[in-house]
């Protein structure tokens, strides 16, 4: 049955001229002096080696920090949502899962945007302290808001994976490691939750390649000069101009995000070699 | 004779580097029902698929009615399949299932009901035009599939396994529905098994197929009865197969240190032969009336029978009998010359 | 996985959707404001509906958002369906290589995947605007149109595109008779993850227009210094139309396979004693 074959050929030139190449071009910039004509393009690691600069390592920590702190929170979050929505019927749950993705769908600038009403000086909260008679608090510009804001975009993305493996697992594993004696406590831990490992991963792979390459979140809620490493890499290209630098710190970011991929699939094998 | 009506010469076919048919001849005549019979990966279903033209054979011809058709597409060939696990379209009825052909070559709207609701019937389908295929049950899909191939008037309908998916009672009843189709469609059938009852009971022609080569071609009745080779014998059922006779002259076959009367003839004399004795043509009596005498070693009861395995000097025989015996029981065994069957060492 | 429903477990679930669908709460609710605050409420009003409307920016920035999204949605949806089926029937080396391409948008940050579109526009000197927007949409949607789409046609009997042939259908034929109504799932969920992508896009709309063509996100982007509930308005209408789309693509069908099983079940209760 040789039919079909040739109805992938089109898909092959495009995602060679509209994916490789572009990837091409990012490694080539990353590397070279000469602006942005490649008129008198020069080798170099300069790119690199700019990137040593306390200013920059200092970027990248602060990224990695709020990513990771991000990630976490979604984490407890969304392992919770996920598990407690699992204990009610089919029917139940399709609908509490339908909204959870509703948000999803909605534009993440609109819904960020929104934040900025609800946590600015005079904004809701501070209005409602206010009537409490409390005093106002400061939330605007900081990590609580860019952190918040991504909590609340990334939250999603989290719940879902969980929640898919945490209702795959047969019902009679659980019966079982409680006819074997474990405790409630001990069936999560030594069953439930390791059966969900795979939907941790890929929440935790997601949630973290979204929360350390957004540069949205930050410039609405934290402030012009709140800089993470997606704000470094849009100055370059949008107001600096620095393409080269802007390329290398993109292959930078790649590397993290497939240096984290690398490590989450190498933990899942490990864990379930362990059980073998 | 009748027509030829397909003819496979020197077909050839390799998935990779794996040789699956090694030059497959065989005619196909009209208005016949001709079995492929064989285990797993012997090649059967490779050769059906080729006439049915979802594979171009790497060699070889296939010619229907005298013409080469081995590069024509399946959509063109005047064959339609009845696939193993029936292939329905489950997003349609039953009816349109059953018209997807017709209305391809978009054939008048009420002749394609008045022939589907015919074909349905000839199935024993009479009214389940608006069911769903997916809430038929097994024995429905499978008389589905085959109206939905039947109802194209083909001149040979290829069957691809089609009752394995069947429990045993329902397999039977459909052997005999099938049967019975067939002779009234009075097309060529095609029927693709690896059960040998299946195709001892329903064909006019067996092929028996082993790794790619066919090993005989007959009616039901010679491939029981006169196996030409130990594949063969071994494959149609359960058998007491000699492997070290030797042929002393027309007539008169040698094993077991002993000379055996036979009806085989046409081997050279002194020839080594293979001999098979079915378990159901040897007779257990005394000890001392027997030509050989053996100890029963094993009894299993198996509804109609008993199956006894008996050690004798030389070898085990594999004996049926309806009568009762006990382990340690010493026994005669007994057969017919008709009952030996001499063939060719492969 | 399921266990007795607990009180404190409930009341989580209800704090956590209150998180999540606060600020779209917060912003359907200050679409109706009376006066220009995004912070107090001070009466119903529909002022900034009418703002909206003759507002001709955004107007142009919702006319770019929805025809680059339906226009990457058609696009992605046929290259991308076409590619999974076709996918499926070749040899493991370039199964393996398209599939692993595909997975470099999806695994890449969009910041990466734009600024190497922008880049590319920019050496080959298309010049940017309306149609680099579009092409750089069909190229994020189509991957994740393959990803829905290839599974449906990987899990697919082969032999019934085969049967088709076998009743005498050409290949074309089998193609949308056959193989396009069993894969018809994936390619829907593949529309309406193109859809969004697209029509949710900013970041790399950002980074491939230019010559003043913006998209809703840009607009808001560059708004966010001026506050203006006329994007609260904005905002109140694509939520609403979000919202009535997935229900319907979620509630639709699975009424429709309700009521097409009761009525064959209906059916054939009333055939069966005869």
């Amino acid at each position: 049955m040789k039919y079909y074959i040739k109805m992938v050929r089109p898909y092959m030139v495009w995602s060679v001229l509209m994916i490789v190449i572009p990837m091409l071009l990012i490694a080539a910039y990353s590397v070279t002096t000469g602006g942005n004509t490649l008129v008198n393009i020069q080798f170099t690691l300069e790119n690199f080696a700019k990137f040593a600069e306390p200013i920059y390592v200092q970027v990248f920590a602060k990224s990695l920090r709020i990513g990771l702190i991000t990630v976490g929170i979604c984490l407890v979050l969304g392992y919770t949502l996920a598990y407690n929505i699992c204990r009610f019927e089919e029917r139940i749950q399709s609908s509490l899962i339908l909204l959870v993705t509703i948000p999803m769908w909605i534009n993440t600038l609109l819904r960020t945007y929104a934040w900025i009403s609800i946590l600015s000086d005079n904004g809701i909260i501070n209005t409602f302290l206010q009537a409490l008679g409390l005093e106002p608090v400061t939330m605007m510009y900081t990590n609580f808001a860019v952190i918040i804001g991504m909590v609340s975009d990334f939250l999603p993305f989290m719940v879902i994976p969980i929640h898919t493996s945490l209702s795959k697992i047969d019902k009679s594993l659980i019966e079982a490691a409680q006819d074997l004696g474990a405790t409630p406590f001990q069936t999560f831990t030594k069953v439930i939750f390791k059966l969900s490992i795979p939907g941790v991963l890929n929440g935790v792979i997601v949630t973290f390649l979204l929360s350390i390459s957004t540069f949205v979140i930050p410039k609405l809620l934290g402030g012009g000069q709140y800089t993470l490493i997606g704000n470094l890499i849009e100055n370059q290209f949008i107001s600096v101009g620095n393409w080269n630098f802007g390329s290398a710190l993109s292959l930078i970011l790649t590397a993290v995000i497939l240096v984290a991929i690398t490590l989450m699939r190498r933990l899942d094998q490990e864990d379930k070699e362990e059980e073998l | 004779m009748k027509n030829k009506i397909i003819e496979l010469k020197n077909l050839t076919h390799n998935f990779g580097d794996q040789q699956v048919l090694k030059g497959i001849n065989l005619n196909i005549y009209q208005n016949e029902f001709l079995t492929l019979l064989g285990p797993s990966g012997c090649g059967k279903t490779t050769t059906l698929r080729i006439i049915a033209g979802f594979e171009e054979p790497t060699g070889g011809e296939v010619l229907f009615n005298g013409i080469d058709v081995s590069k024509v597409p399946a959509y063109k060939r005047e064959v339609n399949t009845v696939f193993q696990n029936y292939a329905l379209f489950p997003f349609l009825n039953v009816h349109d299932n059953v018209a997807f052909g017709l209305k391809i070559k978009k054939v008048d709207e009420k002749f394609i009901d008045a022939k589907v609701s015919e074909t349905l019937k000839l199935v024993g389908l009479e009214g389940f035009e608006d069911r769903d295929v997916t809430l038929l049950s097994g024995g429905q899909q499978q008389r589905v599939a085959i109206a939905r191939a039947l109802v194209n008037e083909p001149k040979v309908l290829l069957l691809d396994e089609p009752l394995g998916a069947l429990d045993a009672k329902l397999r039977k009843e459909m052997q005999t529905e099938l049967k019975k189709i067939q002779e009234e469609v009075g097309i060529t059938f095609i029927f693709v098994t690896h059960d040998q009852e299946e195709a001892l009971s329903m064909s006019d022609t067996v092929v028996v197929m082993n790794e790619g080569v066919i090993q005989q071609i007959g009616t039901p009745e010679d491939i029981y009865n006169e196996p030409e080779n130990r594949f063969v014998a071994g494959f149609i059922g359960a058998s007491n197969i000699i492997g070290d006779a030797i042929m002393r002259e027309d007539c008169l076959v040698s094993f077991d240190g002993q000379d055996f009367e036979c009806v085989d003839k046409g081997f050279k004399e002194n020839e080594p032969v293979e001999v098979v004795i079915r378990p159901e043509d040897i007779e257990l009596v005394k000890p001392k009336q027997g030509l050989i005498w053996g100890v029963v070693k094993s009894v299993v009861f198996k509804g109609v029978h008993y199956e006894l395995v008996v050690e004798t000097e030389y070898r085990d025989y594999l004996v049926q009998t309806t009568r009762q015996f006990e382990t340690e029981d010493k026994v005669g065994l007994t057969f017919e010359p008709e009952g030996i069957h001499v063939m060719y060492p492969m | 996985m399921k266990k007795k429903k607990s009180l404190p477990g409930i009341v989580y679930i209800v704090i956590c959707f209150l998180f999540l669908y606060l600020p779209i709460f917060v912003t359907m609710i200050f679409s109706f404001n009376s006066s220009k605050s995004l912070t107090k409420f001070s009466g119903f009003s529909l002022m900034w509906y009418q703002e909206l409307f003759s507002d001709a920016e955004i107007m142009s920035a919702v006319y770019v958002s929805v025809t680059i999204a339906l226009l990457s949605t058609v696009i992605s949806t046929v290259l991308g369906t076409a590619t999974a089926i076709g996918l499926s029937k070749n040899k493991k080396v370039i199964k393996e290589l398209i599939i692993n391409i595909n997975n470099i948008p999806i695994m890449n940050p969009d910041i990466v995947t734009a600024i190497g579109l922008m880049i590319l526009f920019s050496s080959l000197k298309i010049e940017k605007g309306y149609m680099t927007m579009l092409l750089a949409h069909i190229s994020f949607c189509t991957p994740y149109v393959i990803t829905s789409v290839y599974p449906k046609v990987r899990s697919l009997d082969p032999n019934l595109a085969n049967a088709a042939m076998d009743l005498g259908a050409t290949p074309w034929q089998a193609l949308y008779k056959v193989i396009l109504p069993m894969i018809k799932d994936g390619i829907f969920a593949g529309v309406l993850l193109a859809f969004t992508m697209s029509f949710d896009d900013f970041v790399i709309s950002y980074f491939v227009t230019g010559n003043g063509v913006k998209n809703i996100s840009i607009i808001v982007y560059n708004m966010t210094k001026r506050t203006n509930p006329t994007i609260n308005a904005l905002s109140t209408i694509v939520i609403l139309v979000i919202m009535v789309l997935l229900i319907i693509a979620n509630v639709v069908p699975a009424v429709m396979k309700k009521r097409q099983k009761r009525g064959t079940e209906a059916e054939q209760t009333i055939r069966e004693p005869a």
